[in-house]
Formats: C-alpha cells, sequence, structure tokens
C-alpha cells in the first residue's frame, strides 16, 4: 500500500495575521506545518512502524512555495518522497480535491491522510470532497487507526460522541487532535531529507479551477466592554458579577 | 427549489435546522423552502418540519436509521437533482460538514462552507465565513445551476412556524451500499443542555486545579445558572473531561449568549471556538491571561474563593 499524506504550511496560531487590500497577506508571518497535518504524516509512519504493509510514504503539498517547508518537515519526520504541485491560485477545497485524486490515482495510493481542519482556511471538506472524487469510503475527526491487511479500523468522533468503525481500502482518513503525537524530527534526519526526492509537479498538468471567488477579507473584533472587577473580596466581586450579567448584559435571569 | 437537510435527533427537529430555514430565505434564492428528513421512524420529525418550511420531503427507511456520509450525500444529491434544486443548505455540524463535500462533488457544484450569512448579488450567492482559527471574516461567492452552502450553528435566528404548514411528500431513493460499518458508537450523553444549543456556557481550564474542583465549581456554577459545561482541550487532554465537552479548534464551535470562563488562559486555538460569543466573562488569577483581551466582564482573583460565592450568590 502506498500512503499519500496531505501537508499545507499555514499561519503559526499565535502569529499576528494582517489583511492587505482584499486578502490575508502572510509576508513577514510565521508559518508551521498545519498540526493537523502533522498528525496525517506521523501515522503513516506509525502504521508502517506497526508493521503494516507499507510499500512507500508521499507527501503532497498544493499551493505556493512557502509549502516546501512543510514538505521538508514531513520529509524529515521520515516519509519518503515529496511532491509539490507550486501555485500562487487560490483553490477551494472542493476545486482542489480534484488535483489530490488526480495525484493519489497516478500514484497508486491506497491511503489517504489529511488533517480534519485546515488551520488557514477553516474548512473540513478536502477529505471528505477527494473521497467523493476517487469514490472512496472516508473517515473523518479519526483519532485511532489500525490497518491489517486491507482492512481499516478505529475509532472517529461524531456529532455526540464517537464511533468505532471498519472499512475495507482505498479509503480517506482526516486526522487530529489524540491520534498520535507527531515527533520531531532529528538533526541526523533532516540532513538525510536533504537528499529525499521533492518533485515539483507543473500546476498546469492539474486542470482545476476554483469555483468559489473570494470578495474579500477583514478582520473583524467585537468591541468588548473590558470591564474589570477587583477580585479582592470575593463576595462583592460575584454580587457584582451576577448584577451586571443580569441587569447590564442581560444573559442570566 | 431551495433544498435543506434537516438535522434532527431523539426524535425532534434540532434548532439548527430552523436557523436553516431562516438562512434560506435570507439568501434569496427561489423557490419553495424544502426540507428533507432522512432517518427512520420520524414522522413526528417531518411534522415538525411541515410547520416551518414550504414543503417537506421524508425519506423514512431502515438504512437511514443512523447516519451515513455516503448514503447522506446520496440522498441529498438525488433529490437535488431530481427537484431541480438552485441551493442545497447542509447543517455545519461535525456530519453535515462531513457528507456537504460529497454532495458537492457529485453535482460538480461549488460548496460554500459553514457560511455565516448568505445573500444574492445577481447569480452568484455570496456567503461570509469565518477563516485563520475565526480571526479573519472572508466574502465569498459562487455561482451555478446549483450551489451547496452549509451553514454555520448559531448564525441564523431560528425560523418560527409559518402560518400554514407544507405539504409532506414520501420521496424514494437508490441508496449505494454502505462501505463504512460501524461496530461501535459512545454516546456522551449530558443531563444538561447540549453545549451547541445553550444560551450560557461555563467552561473550564486548567486553572481550575484539579477534576474534583472542575465539578465544584464549572459544573456547580452551570447547575446554579441552567448552562451548559464546556472544556478546554488542556482539560481534556487531563483526562478530566469527556471530549464532547472541548470547546475550541478540534472541539466544538460556540457562540452563546453568555461564555463564563474559569481558569481558562484563552489561547488562540481555544478563541477559535468561542470568540464570537455575545458577552464573554473570565475568571482567571493571572491578569495577563489572554483571556482578558476579549472579555466583556473579568474578575482577576482566586476561583477557590469567587466561584464558591458565585454559586452561593445565584442561587439566592
Amino acid at each position: 500500500m502506498k500512503i499519500l499524506t496531505l501537508v499545507r504550511q499555514v499561519p503559526d496560531a499565535e502569529a499576528r495575521i494582517k489583511i492587505q487590500g482584499q486578502t490575508v497577506d502572510l509576508d513577514g508571518t510565521t508559518v508551521v506545518i498545519d498540526g493537523m497535518d502533522e498528525y496525517g504524516v506521523e501515522e503513516a509512519l506509525r502504521l508502517r512502524e506497526g508493521g503494516a504493509q507499507v510499500e512507500e510514504i508521499i507527501a503532497l503539498a498544493i499551493g505556493p512555495k512557502r509549502n516546501e517547508d512543510a514538505l521538508r518537515t514531513a520529509l524529515a519526520m521520515g516519509v519518503d518522497r515529496a511532491i509539490h504541485i507550486e501555485t500562487d491560485a487560490r483553490y477551494d477545497a472542493v476545486s482542489l480535491s480534484a488535483m489530490v485524486a488526480q495525484v493519489a490515482q497516478q500514484e497508486g495510493a491506497g491511503l489517504i491522510l489529511v488533517g480534519g481542519q485546515e488551520a488557514d482556511w477553516d474548512s473540513q471538506a478536502l477529505g471528505a470532497a477527494t473521497a467523493e472524487r476517487l469514490g472512496w469510503p472516508q473517515l473523518t475527526w479519526t483519532n485511532e487507526l489500525k490497518v491489517e491487511g486491507d482492512t481499516l479500523s478505529g475509532r472517529h468522533d461524531v456529532d455526540d460522541g464517537n464511533e468505532s468503525f471498519r472499512a475495507s481500502l482505498p479509503a480517506v482518513v482526516t486526522t487530529q487532535q489524540g491520534l498520535n503525537e507527531p515527533r520531531y524530527p532529528t538533526l541526523p534526519n533532516i540532513m538525510k531529507a536533504k537528499k529525499k526526492e521533492l518533485r515539483k509537479d507543473d500546476p498546469a498538468s492539474y486542470p482545476s479551477q476554483s469555483a468559489v471567488r473570494l470578495v474579500g477579507a477583514e478582520i473583524q473584533t467585537r468591541a468588548r466592554r473590558n470591564h474589570m472587577i477587583d477580585g479582592k473580596d470575593p463576595q462583592a466581586a460575584a454580587a457584582e458579577l451576577l448584577n451586571l450579567l443580569r441587569n447590564e448584559a442581560k444573559v442570566l435571569a | 427549489m431551495i433544498l435543506i437537510v434537516a438535522e434532527h435527533s431523539g426524535g425532534s427537529l434540532a434548532k439548527s435546522t430552523l436557523e436553516m430555514v431562516t438562512a434560506a430565505r435570507a439568501s434569496g434564492r427561489e423557490g419553495p423552502v424544502t426540507l428533507l428528513v432522512l432517518g427512520q421512524g420520524i414522522g413526528a420529525v417531518a411534522k415538525e418540519a411541515a410547520a416551518v418550511a414550504d414543503q417537506v420531503l421524508v425519506a423514512d427507511l431502515p438504512a437511514l436509521a443512523t447516519y451515513n456520509a455516503e448514503l447522506w450525500a446520496a440522498a441529498a444529491a438525488q433529490i437535488a437533482q431530481e427537484g431541480e434544486a438552485n441551493t442545497v443548505i447542509i447543517g455545519g455540524s461535525r456530519s453535515g460538514r462531513e457528507f456537504a463535500p460529497r454532495v458537492a462533488v457529485k453535482l460538480g457544484a461549488p460548496y460554500l462552507e459553514d457560511a455565516i450569512s448568505l445573500s444574492s448579488e445577481g447569480a452568484a450567492l455570496r456567503a461570509q465565513r469565518y477563516t485563520y482559527l475565526a480571526r479573519v471574516t472572508e466574502t465569498v461567492e459562487a455561482e451555478g445551476p446549483v450551489v451547496v452552502v452549509s451553514v454555520k450553528p448559531g448564525s441564523f435566528q431560528a425560523a418560527a412556524p409559518a402560518a400554514q404548514a407544507g405539504e409532506e411528500y414520501d420521496v424514494e431513493l437508490e441508496l449505494p451500499a454502505p462501505r463504512v460499518e460501524i461496530t461501535g458508537r459512545s454516546v456522551e450523553k449530558s443531563s444538561r443542555v447540549a453545549l451547541t444549543e445553550a444560551d450560557v456556557i461555563v467552561t473550564g481550564g486548567r486553572g481550575v486545579g484539579s477534576p474534583e474542583n472542575f465539578a465544584a465549581y464549572v459544573e456547580g456554577f452551570a447547575d446554579a445558572i441552567g448552562a451548559g459545561v464546556g472544556a478546554t482541550r488542556a482539560v481534556v487532554d487531563a483526562g478530566w473531561r469527556p471530549y464532547a465537552e472541548q470547546v475550541g479548534q478540534t472541539g466544538k464551535t460556540v457562540q452563546p449568549g453568555a461564555y463564563i470562563a474559569l481558569g481558562v488562559s484563552g489561547a488562540v486555538q481555544h478563541l477559535s471556538g468561542m470568540g464570537k460569543s455575545k458577552n464573554i466573562i473570565a475568571i482567571n488569577k493571572d491578569a495577563e491571561a489572554p483571556i482578558f483581551k476579549v472579555a466583556d466582564y473579568g474578575i482577576v482573583g482566586d476561583l477557590n474563593q469567587i466561584v464558591p460565592a458565585l454559586i452561593e450568590a445565584a442561587k439566592k
């Protein structure tokens, strides 16, 4: 089985986000491999280390040049090779899924691992859309995974709790917190990774266009009252807070 | 028609469905607002649906007894095609955002995900949505014979029953064989109001100190004021509370009337799940905690003293 693991390079959660014109401008912003994707890379490695028949682990990134760093991180963690479809075009998740599905078919992947929600788009759609394109089942928000032969089993979160599941490969799995603890690349592995293949594919070989147009973006912050209450006298503070919640904010009866 | 896939549980319609009806009417798209109810033994749900929609399509089948992404996607896509829907609206719940992309791919339609507003701009359907861990509001639009949308829970008012109930129709579906076998299910039930439906939420962070304190302070205060209970990722990771209570990027997104954070520092990932709450109240001993930057009301002080005083005062 070949595993395709998707990675993206996104702003660090604590980084300041700024808007330039009508879009988010990441120039000068600290970017890191998307944490949710990192769970996917780690899980691919663990499946192989755990004895599953894994022929090859390939990391794929589609997007601007900065994604190279996410691919380097994945290579240093232990994936075998990387593919970067470098493009500055903006894709929505559904149009992007056509490109992912094309790569999966070309590479003969049997399992795709992708983060449950991208930290830049706040989208959960890429895994499901890719699964539909390929005609595969999907398991979303997975926090436990096992592969035996061509059977996939594990546990994932649903609306009101969690489910244990079983399905046959090929499949798409979206990953999240709890699945594993991603490893840190060691220096020897970082050195080794420099020799691994990072293939650049021409976006023109993947005909897909975004069907969703960006009209604008803004950072909206709700004006907060920032009414601070002195906590030194707990009884007085409690009474004042309840009074404010009842009579000013009117959120308590 | 505007097709809405109804969300329901426990034999009644979810509030999110009423919100989707409002979203449909706000969208400026043409045609009757149509609720598709999928499930088994859903007569009562269909009745509730008829009270708010122009028409209700009911697929009451054993195969639909429990939610399954591939079946839900197949059902929604089939009905959208047969009814020539121009818009398909799906809930922004975990399951909704799981099958909506499949519907979009099946229909060859653009997908506007997790919309907080909807309007028509000429032929295009325009939506606002949050990005970058809910720090940015983006406006996006798409057009086509049909557009698929998921709607973020809590973003629209719940629709009130119409003067005249909509007609109910049974529909026939061609469903694929489900390929994911569910071998076990653990439902995290709570006697309290569901987090995503609660108007007041009390959430505890690591600053609460221990699972015992969580029960005494967070649950104690929530019960005193009839609120839902939430937890931060750190608290869930520590095993103090079930994942179902987690609020944040990897947990639930909530926007209640009041969000009361006890011992919560306010990491960006947590703020992305609750930062749109109408009122944020923070109690923390660390005056520098980032949560205070977004708080409407804040108390810097010792939870061990302030929360018992709050519980006592609330009970009066």
